[in-house]
């Protein structure tokens, strides 16, 4: 396949990523900052947060298997995770946590499994479509063209 | 005196006759006496006689004639003068009466004779009134039968009441000696004894319909004289020794429902006909009458009306009866559809979540099963388990979602998305199928198909694939063609869509996709059945049965809720198929959606001179929102350090630091706290770095807060480049920045 054609299949994933919700325009700001002085900007910002975001579920995932949970513990784990993915523009791990946060603070105990069951899927997908796209990404530089920039236009 | 004269006797022979004339003399002069006694005695008895006068005159006429004839007695011998005076006398008198008498005769007589006349014609007239009193009485009494018989017919509506009650009405009426009643049977060609006078129960004795007396009466409204031999009047054996009555036979119509248009009569050709036959008792000398025939024909008329009226009774009750049944039948019916439909939105209600919700974690696990490392054998277990979870995962959904669609439940989506995309992915989707069954598939978009369009998406392209996939399950081989362009009004001429109307307006278009294919075809039959759930033809159920035949069903009810029309055309087997559909898109409007339009862009260089080397710390408990804020900092060409803590914090700060960014929704951490350490450390206002909060709480209450603890400013994330870059320079300018919340 020629450059063209796979930077055409490129924007039509990233938009497909939008389109449904993965990534919001966070994401696209991340892009803008990465530069002939920053090339791997994005992919060293998206394998911390996956490092964090492991942790952190781990972390849930055993502080919430426990009885007597600490929720003010649970609390705080998601708000980090929140955090993370706001600041990457996952969009749709982000809902999850707010959700799970809600759950949280009502002390529900079957709710918030769910959402951490939620958020943990959702994980794995932004992961996988993340991991697609930095292929496309790598393919596209290899064949010596260049990742074409995204812009939001109203 | 000597000379009288009388007459001499002539001798003694004339003694004898002397004697005899004396006798008769004596004789009549008696009668001559006893006739006015007579007369006056008679006269006095009747009451009216005009002439009693002439009576006295005739009686004094015939006294002296009488006296006449006895002083003549006196003569025979010989007798003295005063004799003949007195005789002469008398004579003189009577001649004079009797001449009177006669001539008053000549006046009387015509008199007495007209009186006779006319007595005569008085006793005719009399005659002739007794006459004409003996008709009317017997016409009242008619009428008064006629009357009495209609009460007694028409005060039942029971028509074997009907019918008996007027021959034993007539019967008595009439006197007669026999009176019967024949039906028309079923199939109208015979005459059935139905019903008689005297006898109980006739035995089912008939006549065919169609013989000559018959027909006459049938053709006349009259009642009309029949032979006594005919077949209709030989009822009963001839009892009598002589001649047998009179017959006469009368049709009684019968009238129907069915006979009454609304606004025309019954015609006669369509009545039928019952006969009534009437017979006079036999050995009488009775003959039919004027006002017996007449009483007879209003007889039957009125039994034809109070049968009609019965008949029709009969039938409007028997169809009340049958309504009620029919309602009956109806309510139960009703009740135990709504009973199943009941049933089967429970049925629906559990299977909708509990069915979705395991299948959706066997595809999602499945599927990322497969993105990791596998044998060649697992990861063939792999993609069966994942094809047959999606064939499940897709029928259980379109189970769903007809019964969804049907219960009209089901509400599409309206939002922007790109047309041509849609074409696209359902060519790359239906690829490889075409490509191992070494078919060839074209798509055309026409030019004028416009690139985005409001509706739908995932509803479209559902519908376009499973009209694809039908059109490539169907082929062995040749080829497949799918065009798509804008439907205009007169592109719909065609006869396909008689009653599909295309609606122009300036926030709509109408898309018409045309899926052509070269495979097996179908008979002009089986195709309305294509859309019928669960209908497979024969032709198609003996191909490859991979469908559970609702996909079609589907289609239609998706497209008919775009409103549109979808329909399919095939010349037979093994001459392809043409499946088309139209469906109503929207034009998506550029002003009010925010729509995300991608356009590839050259990278800009967002270098700024005016930061660069600024010192800045950034400090943050969160490894990713520390690594963001830093690398937009640094892209700005700011020296960036960052913390993680306070402590670090305070550490690592100095007053090389100019700006200070904190996030200040960590739990845990009061970042107020850290504003005011800083406040501490850096008594002198120029060497304070500027501390802005980073945050995205969007309480008043941060703003405050942040405010009291001495932060110069705020910042509601997320941040992007060109609002980083506004604020630096705003914060540098005026020292102090609090966006607006």
């Amino acid at each position: 396949m020629e450059v063209g054609q796979m930077q055409r299949q490129w924007v039509d994933y990233m938009r497909s990523l939008f389109m449904e919700g993965f990534l919001d325009d966070q994401f696209l700001q991340l892009q803008q900052l990465q530069d002939e002085s920053n090339p791997d900007f994005v992919v060293e910002v998206v394998s911390l947060f996956y490092e964090d975001s492991e942790k952190l579920l781990n972390d849930l995932t055993k502080t919430l298997d426990t009885k007597g949970t600490d929720f003010k513990r649970v609390d705080a784990h998601v708000h980090q995770l929140k955090g993370s993915s706001s600041s990457i523009g996952a969009q749709r791990v982000k809902n999850a946590c707010i959700a799970f946060r809600n759950f949280c603070e009502e002390h529900n105990i079957e709710e918030c499994l769910r959402c951490l069951q939620q958020v943990k899927q959702e994980y794995c997908f932004l992961k996988n479509k993340l991991e697609t796209l930095f292929r496309l990404e790598q393919q596209i530089v290899a064949a010596g063209g260049s990742i074409p920039m995204m812009e939001l236009s109203f | 005196m000597e000379s009288c004269n009388c007459f001499e006797a002539q001798g003694p022979p004339d003694e004898l006759l002397m004697k005899y004339q004396y006798i008769s003399d004596f004789f009549i002069a008696l009668a001559y006496f006893s006739i006015p006694l007579e007369l006056i005695y008679f006269v006095k008895k009747s009451a009216v006689f005009p002439y009693r006068w002439v009576l006295v005159q005739f009686g004094a006429f015939i006294v002296l004639c009488g006296a006449t004839h006895l002083i003549n007695l006196w003569t025979f011998t010989m007798h003295s003068k005063t004799v003949a005076v007195v005789m002469t006398s008398a004579k003189v008198l009577t001649a004079a009466v009797s001449c009177v008498t006669a001539l008053m005769l000549v006046h009387i007589i015509p008199d007495l004779l007209s009186v006779k006349t006319r007595e005569l014609f008085l006793k005719n007239k009399a005659a002739e009134l007794d006459r004409e009193m003996g008709l009317i009485r017997t016409q009242e009494e008619t009428g008064r039968h006629v009357r009495m018989l209609t009460h007694e017919i028409r005060s039942t509506l029971d028509r074997h009441t009907i019918l008996k009650t007027t021959l034993v009405e007539l019967g008595r009426t009439l006197a007669l000696e026999e009176c019967a009643l024949w039906m028309p049977t079923r199939t109208g060609l015979e005459l059935q004894l139905t019903y008689t006078l005297r006898q109980q129960n006739p035995v089912g004795y008939t006549v065919p319909i169609h013989l000559p007396v018959i027909n006459q009466v049938f053709s006349n409204n009259r009642a009309v004289k029949i032979s006594p031999n005919c077949p209709v009047a030989r009822l009963r054996p001839l009892a009598g020794k002589y001649m047998p009555g009179e017959v006469v036979a009368i049709r009684v119509p019968l009238l129907h429902l069915s006979n009454f248009q609304i606004n025309d009569w019954p015609e006669l050709s369509t009545r039928r006909y019952a006969l009534m036959v009437l017979m006079l008792p036999s050995d009488s000398a009775r003959k039919w009458h004027v006002h017996e025939l007449e009483l007879v024909e209003v007889v039957a008329d009125q039994v034809a009306v109070a049968l009609s009226h019965a008949a029709i009774l009969e039938e409007s009750m028997r169809a009340r009866d049958l309504l009620m049944e029919q309602n009956v039948a109806l309510d139960l019916a009703r009740r135990e559809a709504e009973t199943a439909i009941h049933a089967r939105n429970d049925f629906l209600a559990v299977m909708n979540h509990e069915m979705r919700t395991p299948m959706h974690a066997i595809i999602a696990l499945s599927s990322l099963l497969q993105e990791t490392e596998l044998t060649p054998e697992q990861r063939l277990m792999i993609e069966t388990i994942l094809k047959s979870s999606n064939l499940l995962a897709t029928l259980i959904n379109d189970v769903l979602d007809l019964s969804r669609l049907e219960d009209g439940s089901l509400q599409l989506n309206a939002a922007t998305f790109n047309l041509h995309a849609v074409f696209r992915e359902v060519l790359s989707l239906i690829k490889p199928v075409v490509s191992v069954k070494k078919l060839s598939i074209t798509l055309n978009l026409a030019p004028d198909l416009p690139v985005y369009a409001v509706g739908d998406e995932k509803r479209l392209m559902q519908t376009i694939l499973n009209v694809v996939g039908n059109a490539v399950k169907f082929s062995k081989e040749g080829s497949i063609s799918i065009t798509a362009f804008v439907a205009k009004s007169e592109s719909l001429r065609d006869s396909r869509t008689p009653d599909f109307f295309l609606v122009p307006s300036d926030y709509h278009f109408y898309l018409r996709v045309q899926v052509k294919d070269s495979g097996s075809g179908i008979i002009p039959q089986d195709i309305p059945k294509l859309f019928t759930k669960f209908a497979q033809t024969q032709s198609l159920a003996t191909r490859n049965s991979g469908g559970s035949g609702l996909g079609l069903a589907i289609c239609k009810r998706f497209v008919n809720l775009m409103e549109g029309h979808i329909w399919i055309e095939s010349e037979g087997i093994g001459k392809g198929c043409t499946a088309t559909f139209i469906v109503k898109l929207g034009i998506p409007e550029r002003s009010n959606e925010s729509k995300l339009a991608f356009v590839p862009k050259a990278p800009v260089n967002h270098g700024q001179t005016n930061f660069l080397g600024l010192k800045v710390l950034v400090m943050d408990d969160n490894g990713v929102s520390r690594t963001v804020t830093k690398g937009l900092l640094v892209h700005l060409g700011c020296d960036v350090t960052t913390a993680s803590s306070i402590e670090e914090c305070m550490r690592v700060v100095s007053h090389e630091h100019k700006v200070v960014f904190m996030d200040v929704c960590m739990p845990g951490i009061d970042g107020y706290e850290l504003a005011v350490h800083i406040h501490e450390k850096f008594t002198k206002r120029q060497d304070r770095p500027l501390i802005v909060a980073l945050t995205g709480n969007t309480n008043k209450g941060t703003k405050d807060n942040c405010m009291r603890a001495g932060m110069d400013g705020l910042i509601l994330k997320p941040v992007s480049v060109d609002k980083m870059r506004s604020v630096l320079s705003e914060l540098l300018e005026h020292r102090v920045l609090f966006e607006v919340i």
